[in-house]
């Protein structure tokens, strides 16, 4: 059973196990699943300076930072204790495109070439980590949601306005990493 | 406390707050004590065991869908909307009712404009990090201490989002 558990999870157990969190969710306590409004809550909880946008009874909502909080644990343990440490069983294009791009480090889950803490303070840092962040909490926020609350909770539930946002989605991920992500490398 | 909020629901209504942004909520009315909410302190862990285990964490992986050289991740997003589309159907048609006998509340989420120039930037963004709001937390738990940088980047994100959000076509 644990070797099973270590093993990677083929995508047709993660797909429906994740789909499943929906009901699990709404049926505990009438939640609507979803991550990113906890940057939101954390902005309300932590420095509201007075915007209406953030004027709200976030301790409400402090479901979610339990909900965001357990993720982080799960991945610990998950890393800790579940990992094979094998790499990532990407397709053999994809690695030949990233090593034109000059990554050389497959071994994990994330190339350590552009997150290791290293990086932090370089251009890599501020590129992939800083402006990358800001672009996920500012654009998630103004289309109302991401993958989570859109893609899953909110086609789940057959909303327009959510395959709209994740049409967005798909298509902004598409554009950067084929068309901008190239010239991004040659900076290096 | 709750005529305060129905204040605040009242004063906002000019830009919308709770229908902009209804996704992710707590749809529940009851009051309960805080440490009921140990149970989706649970549920994360679920969540980011699976996240990591299926790889949807990893920067590779994002890069492998957006260059469609993989249908892993198209598989994983398909099939969770697929069993999610089942479960609240099948829960509104039988009316089913959480476990603190409330009836479970799902409403339309009207369309604007944010969701076409939020997404696009949202994608963006994406593509960099590597990943959506879940697996950056997921990265940080697995060890990825650098993207801690990315995540205070994506709370500043928010916040400025919501500084100028008057001044954004809606």
């Amino acid at each position: 059973m644990l070797e099973l558990l270590k093993q990677p999870m083929p995508w047709y157990v993660a797909g429906p196990l994740i789909g499943l969190l929906v009901p699990a969710l709404l049926l505990l306590g009438n939640k609507h699943f979803g991550i990113s409004s906890s940057f939101r809550h954390i902005c309300a909880a932590c420095v509201p300076a007075k915007i209406p946008f953030f004027k709200y009874n976030w301790k409400k909502e402090m479901w979610n930072l339990f909900l965001v909080a357990g993720i982080v644990i799960g991945a610990f343990i998950t890393q800790k204790y579940f990992s094979n440490n094998e790499p990532v069983q990407i397709s053999e294009s994809t690695k030949q495109l990233l090593q034109s791009w000059h990554i050389t480090d497959f071994s994990g889950l994330m190339p350590m070439d552009i997150f290791g803490t290293a990086q932090i303070l370089s251009l890599k840092g501020l590129i992939f980590m800083v402006i990358g962040g800001f672009l996920v909490g500012f654009g998630t926020r103004y289309a109302g949601g991401c993958t989570s609350g859109h893609s899953i909770m909110g086609l789940s539930n057959l909303q327009f306005s959510s395959l709209i946002a994740t049409c967005g989605f798909m298509l902004g991920g598409i554009l950067m990493s084929n068309f901008i992500l190239p010239y991004i490398f040659k900076l290096f | 406390m709750q005529n305060q909020e129905y204040k605040m629901k009242d004063e906002n209504t000019d830009f919308e707050v709770r229908s902009l942004d209804t996704m992710c909520t707590n749809e529940s009315e009851l009051n309960h004590p805080w440490w009921y909410n140990f149970k989706y302190l649970l549920v994360g862990i679920l969540f980011g065991f699976i996240l990591i285990k299926s790889e949807v964490v990893s920067w590779f992986r994002i890069q492998e869908m957006f260059h469609f050289q993989a249908f892993h991740m198209y598989g994983i997003i398909g099939s969770a909307v697929v069993v999610g589309l089942i479960s609240v159907f099948l829960i509104k048609k039988f009316k089913i009712k959480t476990i603190h006998q409330e009836s479970v509340d799902l409403h339309t989420k009207p369309f604007n404009k944010g969701q076409i120039f939020g997404g696009l930037i949202f994608g963006f963004g994406w593509a960099l990090t590597g990943a959506c709001p879940g697996p950056i937390y997921a990265q940080i738990g697995a060890g990825f201490l650098a993207v801690i940088v990315t995540i205070l980047s994506a709370i500043v994100g928010t916040w400025v989002y919501g500084l100028i959000r008057e001044k954004l076509p809606h």
